[in-house]
């Protein structure tokens, strides 16, 4: 069964400007991939427990040691604009999230 | 009209006070310059990744023992999904079903000795995120045109402790508050200061009628920077709240912001997509399934909790519960109570002084000022004033200035000549200059007006730069105005 | 011409250490077949002779003195460019990372340079090494050594031709759904997945990060095996790398089959004759060489793929959050606020694929679809794994084609996502499972263009693989030399 996907709504969830053009031939390959996808609920598996993580490990941490952090121009080297040692963007709209 | 009920819950962030980052090395709070507490993972670089720190989870669950939660033996950290500038990698590092600490409680004294137990749906870990400087002549979002942001807060290990709707009032909020405060600073584990942002907290508010049990549509309320203003957040979304529902409005689910200048919440402009968050195990970090025999070393070596500490200070020493809520809920007091116990001071006049007279000196001198006062000090300054060698004011003048100096007691009473005169002879001299110079107030204590007399002894006092023994003043006083 | 890199890495090894050539020379020779033929492949994105160079004569004067030489010593390599270089572009295949110099080393190359190993540049790849062609790379297709109207597959497409061109001694590629041994396979070189977690991940810019493993193009398994011994084991930086003790592989590679239960992957109609042909005749060698060949179901495959093509999308699509013109990398101009900055940005900074992918991935953790695909994709990897389980109980290592086909043209299948996307059905299942396997060359199709086979093993059965894979080898003893060479 082909799948409706609510493409605008997708793409503000992933902060995407896509075209009219992207829009529609998102649409139409996203329900065939999903289609194909959605073939994994077929698969009897009340009872199977989900696998995050490929091999079993647990609890690794590192010790509250200070390493050295990186020279404030390397931190700064690709930032698109900077100001005053800060990473500068245009203003922030705030939002409820 | 009917009677309307407060329901609350708090979402609280502590930012463990750490050495390194939670998943990086880079120092916690270090840097004065921004962006140079960084490093690739911090920043969200390509191909960085995350390892946690051993010692926040340490804390964590310490706090969760604490808290009398339990300490689940399987727990994932999950992406919290979401764009935003100050999160270098438009996602959180938190945690979802399954947090570290769930299902614990925290005993709130109210006023009046009435305890009040306030449920804790749980306690999970993440972290902070980076700061934003709004660039605007006036400094405020609303007509900024940019906005700076620096890094070296990102990445900070955040504690988030949620507590059930069971709290009732902004007074209670207020204890509730208090109280994990308290708590947090008895184990050590943040600086748990609000006003620097190092305690956070978030109130989930909503009215019911009163003896209904379904509860309202609730509201988030955010950016509250005291106990204080937390409290006049809450009364005031109270109120606005009940206003709405008394006019037949029904409350819009939304965030608001506090705003402290206008004393009101305001509606921030939300998204329908704003709380899609995405949820999923965070791949590149392995679950935590914390051996129960560490978990148990954890819980034997919990320090004395404020709440046994504040019941132990009013069983054993007698305090007035106030004098005991005051030092419990100062780690710097309770500290300094415990050490001056241990010189064998007299537990109610040390306790008074470090409540009172010292609690006052550092008020004045904010956090960052000097404050060179030890048990030691405090030890002295008991004993010497009950061996009425000083007055109790030379002994605030002595206190003053062991404040700053730091110099013993002995020292500064010897130098400043603090010693209380109790020689009738030295003492009568000055009686009677200020008998002299104050006939009239003289006269109206011999016409029956008895209560002048605590005029006379303070001028002695002050003619005598405050050595006299105002119990031999009077005394002197009194002979004379008789006799 | 016939250059010094056209040989293996262990037989230049022996000749820097009798003194015979200099790693100048070597690095020299792999420069100039560079220049000699990726006008033609586009296999690299940045060359780095300088920084060669001047490591090559360092490391000459090392060697003079008769130090201790490691077996990557002075061999040209180069890496795929979603391995980051501390101040070496690495662009990940993406215009969003144009500019981008990473402030740090990929751990990876952290240990081959620590080894002496001589980085001549990064390779093309399909963007964010999303893709079954390298035809998904921001900067232009790469080449097929065999043929230059085929694609080399993907997504570590530019290392294996690099290697097959004999532009490098070997190379480093990522590997999620397939990205090594697919584009090995095409190339007609050996590509290796070690089980997850054994190599770090440190410094290799995500795709799907409970499925990304760096990988390995070498001549020969052997060089496969040299390189494995230097790249293992844990990193304190990746929280997912196996706590294994450091070892040689390339001890016991020789020990034959001889013994081995090998099980062959049952296999349907989509697979090319030419490549079930040759894949059978290798079982047919093997068990001349004494393996105890049987057959091998693995019922959820199918599942596998819808499964892989959830989970990689989302995380993906998490992983990608992070290109969003703030901290580095591309930014749109004309955005009215920040949100409006980064849509722009991520709506001109990536290429559709990248695009199809993180909406794909978006979608299927939104509210209310995240248990029907994400939870139920998870579930399927565990019965994935237990799969694996059941066929490692009864045989050593499995065997199955590749790729099901061989190179197709530039071009072909690029308009259609879903048929790119089954070229990856045979590779798939040993990233949801963290198993290593390995494609080495098997043959040639009609055409003549060369198959790969693939071993797979249980959890750390690395020394099996390169067991089983080194015997085939030495058995086939085929000529891998592309026709693109006989004219340089």
């Amino acid at each position: 069964m082909p799948v409706e996907i609510d493409i605008d709504h997708v793409a503000k969830l992933a902060r995407l400007q896509l075209t009219v053009e992207e829009q529609a031939s998102l649409r139409t390959q996203l329900s065939l991939i999903l289609e194909h996808a959605a073939k994994v609920g077929e698969v009897a598996a009340q009872d199977v427990p989900p696998t995050a993580y490929a091999i079993p490990r647990s609890n690794v941490l590192r010790p509250d040691v200070p390493e050295p952090s990186i020279p404030h121009e390397a931190a700064m080297q690709n930032a698109p604009e900077a100001d005053q040692g800060r990473f500068k963007v245009v203003r922030i709209v705030e939002t409820g999230s | 009209m009917a009677e309307w009920e407060t329901v609350i819950g708090l979402e609280c962030h502590v930012e463990l006070s750490t050495q390194t980052k939670m998943f990086c090395g880079c120092r916690v709070g270090f840097g004065a310059q921004p962006n140079t507490d960084v490093c690739p993972v911090c920043l969200g670089h390509p191909g960085s990744l995350p390892v946690p720190n051993a010692e926040a989870i340490r804390r964590i669950v310490t706090i969760g023992l604490a808290l009398d939660c339990t300490i689940a033996p399987h727990s994932l950290f999950h992406r919290k999904n979401y764009f935003y500038p100050d999160m270098p990698k438009n996602f959180q590092i938190s945690q979802f079903d399954l947090p570290i600490c769930l299902g614990g409680h925290l005993d709130v004294e109210l006023p009046g000795g009435v305890t009040k137990r306030v449920g804790i749906t749980r306690v999970h870990m993440e972290e902070d995120t980076g700061k934003t400087t709004h660039g605007s002549a006036s400094g405020r979002i609303h007509d900024a045109d940019s906005a700076l942001i620096d890094y070296n807060r990102a990445g900070t290990p955040l504690v988030e402790c949620v507590s059930e709707p069971d709290i009732r009032s902004p007074e209670e909020a207020g204890a509730y508050i208090r109280e994990l405060r308290a708590t947090l600073e008895a184990l050590d584990v943040s600086d748990v200061r609000m006003e620097e942002g190092s305690l956070r907290c978030d109130a989930n508010v909503s009215l019911r009628p009163a003896g209904t049990e379904p509860l309202g549509t609730k509201v988030e309320i955010k950016n509250m920077n005291s106990i204080r203003s937390l409290e006049r957040a809450l009364t005031y979304e109270m109120a606005r709240q009940q206003k709405a529902l008394e006019n037949g409005e029904a409350i819009v689910q939304e965030t608001r912001h506090w705003d402290e200048d206008a004393g009101a919440t305001k509606s921030m402009r939300s998204k329908e997509e704003a709380f899609d968050y995405r949820y999923f195990p965070e791949p590149d970090i392995p679950p935590l399934d914390p051996d129960p025999a560490w978990v148990e070393d954890l819980r034997a070596a919990l320090p004395e909790l404020p709440r046994a500490r504040r019941e132990r200070y009013v069983r054993m020493f007698d305090l007035k519960p106030v004098v005991a809520d005051v030092l419990v809920g100062d780690r710097v007091s309770s500290a300094l109570f415990e050490e001056t116990l241990a010189l064998e001071a007299d537990p109610r006049l040390a306790a008074n002084w470090i409540t009172q007279d010292l609690a006052g000196l550092r008020n004045k001198a904010g956090a960052e000022g000097p404050n060179l006062v030890t048990a030691r000090h405090i030890a002295d300054l008991v004993a010497l004033v009950a061996a009425d060698t000083i007055s109790g004011q030379g002994a605030k003048q002595a206190l003053e200035d062991a404040f700053v100096t730091g110099d013993a007691i002995a020292g500064i009473v010897e130098r400043r000549g603090l010693t209380q005169v109790s020689d009738a002879g030295a003492l009568g001299a000055i009686v009677d200059r200020v008998l002299s110079e104050n006939s009239e107030v003289a006269e109206q204590f011999r016409g029956g007006k008895q209560e002048v007399i605590g005029f006379l002894v303070g001028q002695v006092m002050k003619g005598s730069g405050g050595s006299a023994n105002p119990k031999l003043a009077q005394e002197l006083l009194r002979e004379r105005l008789n006799g | 011409m016939t250059e010094l890199c056209d040989l293996t890495g262990a037989e230049l090894a022996a000749k820097l250490r009798a003194g015979e050539i200099t790693a100048v020379e070597l690095a020299e020779s792999s420069l100039r077949r560079l220049d000699a033929v990726d006008e033609r492949l586009n296999a690299f994105l940045t060359r780095t002779p300088q920084v060669a160079l001047e490591r090559a004569a360092e490391l000459d004067a090392y060697l003079s003195t008769g130090a201790p030489q490691s077996a990557v010593a002075g061999i040209p390599l180069a890496l795929k460019d979603v391995l980051t270089t501390n101040g070496i572009r690495t662009t990940a295949g993406s215009k969003m990372l144009e500019t981008y110099v990473p402030p740090y080393d990929c751990t990876a190359w952290t240990r081959l340079s620590g080894a002496g190993s001589v980085l001549i540049g990064k390779t093309n790849c399909d963007e964010f090494a999303m893709g079954s062609s390298n035809e998904n790379s921001a900067y232009g297709p790469v080449h097929n050594p065999w043929d230059l109207n085929a694609v080399p597959g993907g997504s570590s497409g530019g290392s294996a031709a690099a290697v097959a061109a004999g532009e490098v001694v070997w190379s480093l590629g990522t590997d999620t759904g397939g990205s090594v041994r697919q584009p090995a396979a095409l190339c007609g070189v050996v590509g290796l997945k070690p089980t997850y977690g054994l190599i770090s991940r440190y410094g290799l810019i995500a795709f799907a990060s409970s499925l990304d493993t760096v990988g390995t193009f070498t001549r020969s398994t052997r060089d496969a095996a040299t390189l494995l011994s230097v790249l293992a084991g844990q990193d304190h930086r990746d929280a997912t790398s196996l706590d294994t003790p450091v070892r040689d592989y390339t001890e016991g590679i020789d020990a034959g089959v001889a013994g081995m239960r090998v099980g062959v992957v049952g296999f349907g109609e989509g697979v090319q004759p030419d490549v079930a042909a040759s894949v059978r005749a290798a079982v047919e060698r093997l068990a001349a060489l004494g393996a105890d060949v049987g057959e091998v179901t693995l019922l959820h495959t199918d599942y596998g793929l819808s499964a892989y093509y959830l989970i990689a999308p989302s995380e993906a699509s998490s992983n990608l959050a992070r290109y969003d013109g703030v901290r580095f990398g591309y930014r749109a101009e004309g955005g009215t606020d920040v949100e409006d900055m980064m849509s722009r940005t991520r709506g001109a900074g990536f290429g559709p694929e990248v695009k199809r992918r993180i909406m794909l991935g978006t979608y299927s953790l939104s509210a209310g679809y995240y248990d029907a695909y994400y939870g139920q994709a998870q579930k399927v990897r565990t019965l994935i794994i237990r799969d694996y389980e059941t066929a490692f109980a009864g045989y050593d290592v499995l065997v199955s084609p590749t790729s099901p086909t061989t190179a197709f043209k530039i071009g072909e299948r690029s308009g259609d996502p879903m048929a790119m996307y089954l070229s990856d059905v045979f590779t798939i299942p040993a990233n949801l499972a963290g198993v290593p396997a390995i494609s080495i060359p098997s043959g040639f199709d009609s055409a003549g263009l060369p198959i790969g086979l693939q071993f797979t093993a249980p959890v750390l059965g690395e020394s099996t693989l390169f067991r089983a894979a080194h015997a085939l080898e030495t058995d086939l003893g085929l000529d891998l030399r592309p026709p693109l060479l006989a004219g340089v």
